[in-house]
């Protein structure tokens, strides 16, 4: 049961020559195989493919994810393979190009196992949005994994691999990784190179992993960090060794509870794990103390402006014109674009392209757009003026657990307020974490903690901690089949 | 928001049924982000990320992609250009 194993413990083995990269392939495929028509984390398996990638691979010390397969949201490019967002509108579209994560993750030799599903274009937060097949939650198959990134995180929840990709432009990793009961990092604002991510919201997105084990995350995260010319919004920023500051213990440390998050709307089963969690923080020697994010009841709103009006000028490039799907028939240019965008955009893309010219369209920029930077701003500044006080900030990662298919599709607004607690997070900038902390009616109950600007490793230091106590990451769904 | 014109505009060629649809949500969503009007934002500057700099390269042409390559990716090519229908009047 190679399958198993934490892609640290993989790594380790096959570096030492205990392992071979093609064993742990074939466990791993063994696993999709049994999991996969259940869940359909997967819109282009690369299985075969890194069996062949296996048996090329010639370990070296340099290598920190030597033989570990990897699942890749499908809005990264992978070169010669399809990229298809999730939407029928980049049909035919064969990446001509490996994003800059990808090049790291080869040269670290690891193996892409395949290309997971998602909403389309990362708009969403259940999957259901996918222009091809729904994925399912592997805890209770009638509901949905949350999203963009749910068939990343389902990946890493049923083992199919141990480590994972996603993006997190307003919680589209941390929520997925909340509903799916495993671990989800969203990074600091330029800590990864975005170059070759789809890009949906520029100055919202950010790549970073899923996984069982904190050390994974750690280790995932030391190979895809840090300066890439490439990406004119990468950091030059010094990449700490976050496997060695994981395991410096949390005493000491103050933790932040949001007032304003901790009233009104959460499901009882999330309160109770929150506040056992920050009993236990307490209990190992943290101090909890009480912070306001006074503007946080806006930002779901600052963020359906601020996301759409970047996603609208982001998507205006899937003309019908130099790759992806074209309509049929058309009289003039005009109707080809149009027509292409129609037949190829599923309904929540056009909303949000909608609502996103709108508000950017001559006569409404100031009351809408501007006005949302503004407001950023101050939501921004909340979070700086909480930091004064505390290291991290706790919070639920999501009000509930995860929901059923089609609870939320015919209403746009309460598909939004799934994220009420993640996306002042990406309109700050700032690291966030999800952490499974407990479990409600048998469905996993995920906890969120947001930490300063590229401070990330005070983040896996409470993960690391945590998941010694909850050993949360022994509870595998669909664990006999 | 009338939504015939922003459609034009973002060159979405709705269905009627799609406008109709789509007129009613988006009133909502718009309603709902009006919320952001309560607030006084006088005197607070539009949000920048926390970056020291913009990242200057020097200006060296690179090998970039194959044009075959990527002209094999286009619904519609020939030699070495993208089809489209004619926008020229003559």
């Amino acid at each position: 049961m190679l399958w198993k194993l934490s892609a640290s413990e993989i790594a380790k083995a096959v570096r030492k020559g205990e392992l071979s990269p093609k064993d742990v392939l074939e466990s791993f495929y063994h696993r999709f195989l049994q999991t996969e028509e259940k869940v359909k984390a997967y819109i282009t398996p690369l299985y075969e493919e890194a069996l062949k990638e296996a048996e090329r691979l010639k370990p070296s010390e340099n290598m920190p994810l030597a033989g570990v397969p990897v699942a890749i949201k499908d809005n990264i490019n992978v070169k010669g393979y399809p990229t298809t967002c999730a939407s029928k509108i980049l049909q035919g579209y064969v990446s001509p190009y490996d994003a800059t994560v990808i090049e790291r993750l080869r040269r670290a030799g690891a193996l892409l196992v395949g290309k997971a599903n998602m909403d389309e274009f990362a708009m969403g937060s259940s999957t259901e949005y996918s222009a091809f097949f729904k994925t399912k939650n592997p805890w209770d198959l009638e509901r949905v994994p949350g999203g963009s990134s749910g068939g990343s995180a389902v990946a890493v929840a049923v083992r199919s691999a141990p480590l994972s990709l996603g993006s997190d432009t307003g919680g589209s990793i941390r929520q997925p990784a909340s509903f799916c009961g495993v671990i989800g990092l969203k990074p600091t604002y330029g800590r990864v190179s975005r170059y070759g991510l789809v890009a949906f919201a520029s100055s919202l997105d950010q790549i970073g992993p899923f996984a069982n084990r904190t050390e994974d995350i750690a280790l995932i995260m030391e190979v895809i960090s840090g300066y890439d010319p490439r990406d004119s919004t990468s950091a030059k920023k010094e990449v700490p060794s976050f496997t060695e500051e994981m395991k410096k213990g949390i005493k000491g440390l103050r933790v932040g509870v949001v007032k304003e998050f901790m009233q009104g709307g959460l499901e009882e089963g999330v309160k109770t794990a929150l506040e056992n969690f920050l009993k236990e923080l307490e209990k190992e020697g943290c101090i909890i103390e009480e912070v306001s994010l006074p503007h946080s009841e806006y930002a779901i709103a600052c963020y359906y402006i601020i996301a759409p009006s970047e996603a609208s000028s982001n998507l205006a490039r899937y003309d019908g014109v130099r790759y992806g799907y074209r309509t049929g028939d058309y009289a003039d240019l005009f109707e080809l674009y149009s027509k292409t965008r129609d037949e190829g955009f599923g309904p929540e893309v056009k909303r949000r392209i909608l609502i996103g010219t709108f508000a950017l369209s001559a006569g409404y920029y100031d009351a809408y757009y501007l006005k949302a930077m503004k407001v950023r701003r101050l939501i921004a500044q909340d979070f700086e003026k909480a930091f004064e006080k505390v290291d991290v900030i706790a919070t639920p990662t999501t009000p509930t657990t995860a929901f059923r298919f089609g609870e939320k599709t015919t209403d746009p607004i309460a598909m939004y307020l799934s994220d009420i607690f993640t996306v002042s997070v990406n309109l700050a900038g700032l690291p966030g974490i999800s952490i499974p902390i407990g479990f409600s009616n048998g469905l996993p109950v995920g906890g969120q903690l947001i930490g300063k600007a590229f401070d990330e490793a005070s983040l896996l230091r409470f993960s690391y901690w945590w998941e010694e106590v909850s050993r949360f990451y022994e509870r595998v769904p669909m664990e006999e089949l | 928001m009338k939504v015939e014109k922003v459609a034009h505009l973002a060159r979405l060629k709705l269905t009627e049924e799609e406008k109709e649809k789509l007129t009613e949500q988006l009133d909502r969503i718009l309603r709902f982000v009006e919320k952001l009007q309560e607030i006084n934002t006088e005197g607070i500057e539009p949000y920048t990320p926390h970056f020291e700099e913009t990242p200057m390269r020097e200006d060296i042409p690179e090998k970039d992609f194959d044009p075959a390559l990527v002209l094999s990716q286009a619904p519609h090519a020939e030699g070495s250009f993208f089809v489209v229908p004619r926008v020229v009047e003559y």
